[in-house]
């Protein structure tokens, strides 16, 4: 091979200046990285708001000092107004929904192994998935910003030079109004409230450089795995991880554009007057609309119109966040398991199926907004029916485990512990998706709990697992495995503590998103419930600290770990680690196997890598190439 | 044409199993197939002699695809907000006469773009060059008179901070023209090409950078025809 072929295999050259290589880097493994940090200071900035949550709400009235030196309006004498428990409850999800569930499964480590598991050298437009990453740093820099210029009074101030509605400084961490930021008050502007001058301003705009963000992510991620994939390397044939990570980026490229579009209607109706979700003759804070030049006349907007443009991407995006915990799980457990994935095609299409069925059950999230009870039943239908592919990938999974002789690693006990969080979470999905219960539990702790436990848990845990997996490939050496065992069990035991209570007060009636229960008679029995929760939280923030320990010590003095640690089948496993610039060095793998071939019978040894291509290896298309 | 016999015969060499080849799903070659098109994969091993990685025209339309659905995702919503909303409006807002020239316009351009890129496929290379040039100005004549539509939507007392309706009005051509301002600029980059001394030697690319922007061209035009029935029919 000449010199001048050989420039030819890099697409980019392999970087030399730091710059180049570790901050403005083209290449998907760095940019997955950086995705994964980002997530990883979004978490501690989501985890920290909810413990000061979860502080006012089983302690309230105390006083914190610390709140009153950060936060003198906001927390006057170290107690927390309701405004900033309020705005906590908007950036708390806003962050991490965003920030969090949506970047580091799909950017971070679809980013990083997308490519590598397919055979790719790189992403299909290298330029474009670097962009993707800064515009979200942008969107995440803004939604900080959020925080200070409502938190500090001067900063405030200096933002109203921009212009009125820009207005900050109101003792809040950020707007009010939930990560939803439902109209009319997120509509607007300042007059509604403490939050809605700058934070609500900030908070639109920085949602709606995330959704440009994710979409160019999206558009590399189906470009790349349609167009991409190595020799043999049929859509059969493809890691269940590939599947999540396409589909997820099918969702986010159909569900992002109508964020971005009611996000511009937002924006137009805060700072250029007009009213898209804002209803005639509208009262506020003891004005009428077009009385008084602070709140100019507007008629004929819709605040329904927002919840159907929100949610038309709110629901989608949940999926978003939980499919490629759901790639991952599939994946860890077949690889422990030392078994194929049970019923690999029908994974497949269940995962379709919960995509495409995730278009259509927007209006769950609106039982209670007037809409007609016609409406509710079909929302209703559709909305259970997403249970039989869930339930499909639940029994593929108990399937794979069954009768495995199972390695108990960090990472497998993280993908069995988010088996048990979906189901735990996704049980009562089947409560609150019927209109006549919903209707009841609505804006209850009981929500709170299912969506905590279905989505948010369940997709950190995919995560957990996914990073004690692919740690060694990623970094050369290996997380702890005796830390990250304690880190389990302290936050498995630590989550069901949390989430199995709430569901009680949610029974009960405690309402979502009250700062405090002090007035309410009849929830007065549930405190005890309410300390138990907190203590938990404590705890279980605190073992994060483990975690997060882990992961930085490993990095540098990690046990060191060879090409294939795990004895895995697919490409990640094939080359160095961590793998070169262009992935697999120059040569490009050949595929000849399904993506998890274990347990296979005449194989030389339990496991059949997708490259070995020897004439004793027992060929099969993956899942179903030999039965058992 | 060697390419699909190519395809078949690498499709049987790469995949070890016949079921990868008579079975939907798992060919080689299958649309649009591991590495695009090429029976060599990326180049590596094709026996194509190089190892340059290949140009790969799918890699450009499948994300032209992908961005339009995206766009046409927005404009969508857009549409049902405007519906929405529209309901309970009983002033209707008249269209602006200038709008019926500027979906004249538009559909001219759409043609002429047609034209240029069948010259290309023809290797008329200057008459692919004029019909590019008549299109930029047909594309700038189309935003030229949506501005004309909105004065006149202002002359007749339509502005943009009124009711959600008006202010559809602006917004649906604002966001459309920015969007058509985007396939101004890719059209003036197929001109920008054109003119490069040695284009005529990457005729693969030429063709493929023609096609995504007719893609683009052709959907904003019908997506401007969307939004003027959906003013048009909800007044």
């Amino acid at each position: 091979m000449s010199a001048e072929t050989h420039e030819g295999v890099h697409r980019h050259p392999a970087p030399t200046s730091f710059i180049r290589k570790y901050i403005f880097s083209v290449d998907h493994k760095i940019i997955g990285i950086q995705y994964i940090m980002l997530a990883l200071a979004a978490v501690a900035v989501g985890m920290t708001m909810s413990l000061l949550m979860r502080l006012n709400l089983s302690w309230p009235g105390t006083h914190w000092p610390i709140l009153e030196t950060l936060f003198p309006t906001g927390a006057p004498g170290g107690v927390m107004t309701p405004e900033f428990y309020l705005s906590l409850v908007t950036m708390h999800g806003t962050i991490m929904v965003f920030f969090v569930l949506t970047t580091a499964p799909q950017g971070g480590f679809g980013n990083y192994f997308l490519p590598i598991q397919i055979g790719a050298e790189d992403m299909a437009f290298p330029v474009l998935n670097m962009l993707s990453f800064w515009v979200t740093l942008v969107g995440f820099i803004v939604i900080l910003l959020a925080i200070f210029v409502e938190g500090n009074q001067s900063l405030g101030q200096a933002f109203a030079a921009i212009g009125p509605s820009f207005t900050g400084g109101s003792g809040t961490v950020g707007p009010i109004g939930g990560w939803t930021g439902y109209a009319p008050l997120s509509a607007l502007g300042k007059i509604a409230g403490p939050g809605q001058g700058a934070g609500m301003n900030l908070w639109v705009i920085s949602i709606a450089i995330f959704c440009v963000g994710s979409l160019l992510g999206a558009l590399n991620f189906i470009t790349t795995l349609l167009n991409m994939r190595t020799k043999g390397m049929s859509l059969m044939r493809m890691p269940l991880t590939c599947w999540a990570w396409f589909t997820t980026a099918v969702l986010a490229l159909l569900s992002f554009p109508v964020l971005l579009g009611g996000g511009i209607l937002l924006l137009l109706d805060r700072i250029a007057g007009t009213s898209f979700f804002i209803p005639s003759g509208l009262y506020v804070s003891g004005l009428l609309s077009g009385t008084n030049p602070n709140f100019p006349l507007h008629t004929g907007g819709s605040p329904i119109l927002w919840q159907h443009l929100f949610w038309f991407f709110g629901h989608p995006e949940v999926y978003i966040a939980i499919l490629p915990g759901m790639g991952a799980t599939s994946h860890i457990l077949s690889t422990f398991a030392r078994k194929p994935v049970f019923g690999y095609r029908a994974m497949v299409f269940a995962i379709f199926a919960i995509g495409l069925l995730g278009f259509f059950v927007w209006g769950h999230h609106m039982f209670i907004s007037g809409m007609s009870p016609y409406s509710a039943i079909a929302f209703s239908v559709l909305t259970l029916s997403i249970g039989v592919p869930s339930a499909v990938k639940t029994f593929n999974w108990i399937g794979t485990l069954w009768g495995a002789r199972i390695r108990f690693t960090t990472a497998m006990l993280f993908a069995l512990g988010f088996v048990s969080l979906f189901v735990a979470g996704g049980i009562t999905g089947l409560i609150l998706g019927q209109s006549s219960l919903d209707l009841a539990m609505h804006d209850t702790y009981i929500v709170t709990a299912h969506f905590h436990l279905v989505m948010g848990v369940a997709s950190i845990f995919g995560m957990f697992a996914a990073l004690y997996f692919w740690f060694p490939k990623m970094f050369g050496r290996f997380m702890n495995e005796s830390i990250g065992r304690i880190h389990f069990w302290l936050t498995f035991i630590g989550v069901y503590t949390i989430f199995v209570p709430m569901h009680i007060m949610g029974i009960v009636g405690m309402p979502r998103r009250y700062s405090s229960f002090a007035e309410y008679e009849f929830l007065k029995t549930l405190h005890p419930l309410v300390l138990l929760v907190s203590v938990a939280a404590v705890i279980t923030i605190s073992a994060q600290l483990l975690f997060y320990f882990n992961v930085f010590w490993s990095i540098f003095k990690g046990k060191k770990a060879g090409d294939n640690p795990w004895e895995a089948t697919t490409l990640e496993w094939t080359t160095a680690t961590p793998p070169p610039h262009d992935n697999f060095a120059g040569v490009l793998p050949t595929v000849y196997h399904g993506p998890y071939e274990f347990a296979v019978p005449g194989a030389p040894k339990d496991y059949v890598m997708q490259t070995d291509a020897g004439a004793d290896v027992p060929s099969g298309d993956g899942h179903n190439g030999h039965k058992h | 044409m060697l390419g699909p016999m190519c395809q078949a015969v690498m499709a049987t060499m790469v995949t070890s199993t016949k079921k990868a080849t008579t079975k939907g799903m798992g060919s080689g070659g299958r649309f649009p197939g591991p590495n695009g098109k090429k029976p060599g994969g990326n180049g590596f091993h094709g026996g194509d002699g190089g190892n340059k990685r290949k140009f790969s025209p799918w890699s450009y339309r499948i994300t032209m695809w992908m961005v339009l659905a995206a766009i046409v995702m927005m404009f969508g919503a857009l549409s049902v907000a405007y519906v929405m909303v529209s309901e309970e409006q009983r002033t209707p807002v008249p269209m602006p006469r200038m709008f019926f020239v500027s979906t004249g316009l538009i559909l001219v351009s759409s043609a002429t773009f047609h034209q240029a890129k069948k010259a290309l496929e023809q290797n008329r290379a200057d008459t692919h060059l004029r019909w590019l040039l008549a299109t930029l100005g047909l594309g700038f004549g189309f935003l030229i008179s949506q501005l004309a539509g909105w004065r006149e939507l202002a002359r007749a007392g339509v502005y943009f901070s009124g009711h959600p309706r008006s202010t559809f009005f602006y917004l649906a051509t604002a966001l459309h023209g920015g969007h058509l301002l985007g396939g101004i600029g890719l059209v003036f980059y197929l001109v920008i090409r054109r003119l490069r001394p040695l284009w005529q030697l990457s005729a693969e690319k030429n063709v493929t950078w023609t096609r995504v922007v007719g893609l683009y061209w052709h959907t904003m035009d019908g997506i401007w025809i969307w939004l003027f029935a959906l003013l048009l029919i909800f007044k």
